[in-house]
């Protein structure tokens, strides 16, 4: 018993150091910078209470939040399309889809500008059409652009995967029993994607939140929370906020995945 | 139930969007109450024929699929009111025994007080009351079919449409539940298709059996006459076992290599015949015998011997013999054929 307990041990050190070393050691270090500075512990209260921090972890939350909705519809419908209809040129376009994995975060932001900026595609076509130019580009509107952009690729293929595995004929089952194919996408095949949806939108959602390149690029008017804390750390040197506001963005993220992963195991529990 | 359906099929053919073509133009009608069975091995056109019947696809151009006489082919599935049982089951797993059973209930609209009612019933008929909150996952093959059976009856279908219902169970439940359904089926008195690659399923339960082959029909008739008077070579074969004999016809002796077969009745040109294991039998003795054969292999099956005897051909005859007595490897039997269970194709 002993020695199985010494073996366990031994088994688990790697993972244990890797852990210790990555995770919580410069998490626990982070903690307490966070706490260090002219204000000490009081950093992390004025992250709810000055408006400036606080606005931005709100609109950092909801504009991840608005990215996953949008991108999990996105994926969503044209993920069981593709699935489902094999054309010529399916898997050129599937493929294409998948090339905003390989951008940095610059390069998205770029492409953002060049479409909803003030030379963009959209801002040309809206003043021939109606006489104003259209920019939104270096808004929270373009940086939602720029983050679905680069979070359908990696949705879209969980969808796909799980679309596959969709079984045909329970939607016929559905469908002889006299349900629309609306009311068959409600009963049969969005209950059946729930756990693709939910673990994709996870990653969407964390993605989204720590996301920096493209809101650099945009810059100007947004108050995302990656950008504070770069703001505050290389510009105000303020190195406890930034540690304060890094803690709390870590450990919102980690909540919400984790509160995901719960909701996901349950679900795929009760779907066999 | 409703009153029972006719469903009528007018020059169905079906050629798949890749070219393959299914099934060859059928016509067929089905009567009130009646149960069809479509038998023939995978790729026959059966399943195809079926998903026409239901809705899940459309014949070619020039098709019709008639219910009580009134032109259903282009209405989907969904507005047909046909209950469908599939060989997966198809159960929704997102959702409880009693939620699937009322899942066609319930986008009905139906009220709750009725959908409950409706509900216990089908558990009740189907015998699985102690299953209602079970998750579908929790249940063994035999009780999902169950479910699946209720929940297509439950919203009281024009007709019930079976996918090979039974080819995922192990064969001791098939057999139970081949005699529900065959029960539940006379008592609903409701118009049944039943598709099969399994014979004994399509002999036990089918009014009239439609015999398919390569998108044909081969023949249509009740199950003794699929048996005992096959139309083709093919549902000689398919259908239960066939020996087979070559030889000739002369003053009413018909000779093969086996020996001589005395044959009143025998046609001038008989050169091949076509019988039944049950139709050829063990005499007493070899010596007295003008067939005789040696035994290539004998299964002791309890009530019977199975035997497979030599007689030259290329394949053993299958001799079926009551005998209490052992049969060795290599004896020579005299046989003995019924005439009148002789058919020639």
């Amino acid at each position: 018993m002993r020695r199985e307990t010494q073996r366990l041990i031994l088994l688990l050190l790697p993972a244990g150091i890797f852990f210790t070393g990555f995770f919580l050691i410069p998490m626990a270090d982070l903690f307490m910078i966070g706490g260090s500075g002219k204000t000490g512990w009081a950093a992390y209260a004025a992250i709810l209470t000055d408006r400036n921090y606080f606005n931005s972890l709100i609109s950092t939350l909801a504009v991840a939040a608005a990215t996953t909705v949008a991108t999990l519809i996105i994926s969503g419908i044209s993920g069981v399309f593709l699935q489902r209809h094999k054309f010529p040129g399916n898997a050129a376009l599937v493929a294409m889809l998948t090339f905003p994995l390989a951008f940095p975060g610059v390069v998205i932001g770029f492409m953002v500008i060049m479409l909803a900026g003030r030379q963009g595609l959209i801002g040309q076509i809206t003043q021939a059409v109606t006489g104003e130019k259209v920019v939104f580009a270096y808004s929270m509107a373009g940086l939602f652009m720029g983050y679905v952009y680069f979070s359908v690729p990696r949705t879209i293929l969980t969808v796909m995967a799980a679309a596959e595995k969709l079984d045909p004929k329970l939607e016929e089952a559905a469908r002889s029993l006299g349900a629309s194919p609306l009311r068959v996408v409600r009963d049969v095949i969005i209950p059946g994607l729930k756990p693709a949806f939910i673990s994709a939108g996870a990653i969407c959602f964390a993605t989204a939140v720590g996301a920096f390149g493209t809101a650099f690029t945009l810059a100007t008017r947004i108050n995302v929370l990656p950008m504070v804390i770069y703001t505050e750390f290389t510009l105000s040197a303020n190195i406890a906020m930034a540690a304060a506001l890094s803690f709390v963005l870590g450990a919102v993220t980690w909540i919400v995945l984790a509160l995901a992963r719960t909701a996901a195991g349950s679900t795929v529990a009760a779907a066999g | 139930m409703n009153k029972p359906l006719s469903i009528t099929l007018e020059n169905c053919a079906k050629t798949f969007t890749d070219g393959t073509r299914a099934l060859e133009p059928l016509n067929l009608s089905i009567r009130e109450g009646e149960t069809i069975v479509f038998l023939g091995p995978s790729g026959c056109g059966k399943t195809t024929t079926l998903r026409i019947i239901a809705g899940l696809e459309e014949p070619d151009a020039g098709g019709k699929v008639l219910f009580d006489g009134e032109d259903v082919t282009t209405l989907p599935i969904e507005k047909r009111n046909v209950g469908m049982v599939f060989q997966s089951y198809a159960l929704f797993p997102n959702m409880s025994v009693a939620e699937n059973i009322g899942y066609g209930l319930k986008i009905r609209r139906e009220s709750q007080a009725a959908l409950r009612t409706r509900v216990s019933e089908m558990l009740g008929m189907m015998r699985i009351e102690a299953l209602a909150d079970r998750r579908i996952d929790q249940l063994s093959g035999g009780q999902r079919q169950r479910v699946a059976l209720a929940r297509a009856l439950a919203v009281r279908p024009r007709a019930l449409l079976l996918d090979e219902p039974l080819t995922a169970l192990d064969a001791k439940l098939r057999d139970t539940l081949r005699l529900e359904i065959d029960t539940l089926l006379r008592r609903l008195n409701i118009t049944a298709i039943y598709v099969t690659h399994d014979q004994s399923e399509a002999m036990a339960l089918g009014d009239r059996i439609v015999v398919m082959e390569h998108g044909r029909v081969a023949q249509i008739g009740s199950p003794r006459d699929i048996y005992q008077k096959p139309a083709t070579r093919f549902v000689a074969d398919f259908i239960g076992t066939m020996n087979r004999l070559n030889g000739a016809v002369r003053n009413g002796v018909f000779t093969c290599r086996a020996g001589d077969m005395p044959w009143a009745t025998a046609p001038a040109d008989a050169s091949e015949i076509l019988f039944r294991p049950e139709d050829i039998q063990v005499t007493e003795s070899a010596e007295g015998s003008t067939l005789r054969g040696t035994v290539a292999a004998a299964f002791y099956l309890g009530d019977r011997t199975r035997l497979f005897v030599e007689v030259g051909e290329k394949q053993p005859l299958v001799v079926e013999s009551a005998a209490r007595r052992d049969f060795s490897h290599g004896e020579t039997v005299g046989l003995a054929i019924d005439p009148r269970g002789v058919l020639i194709l």
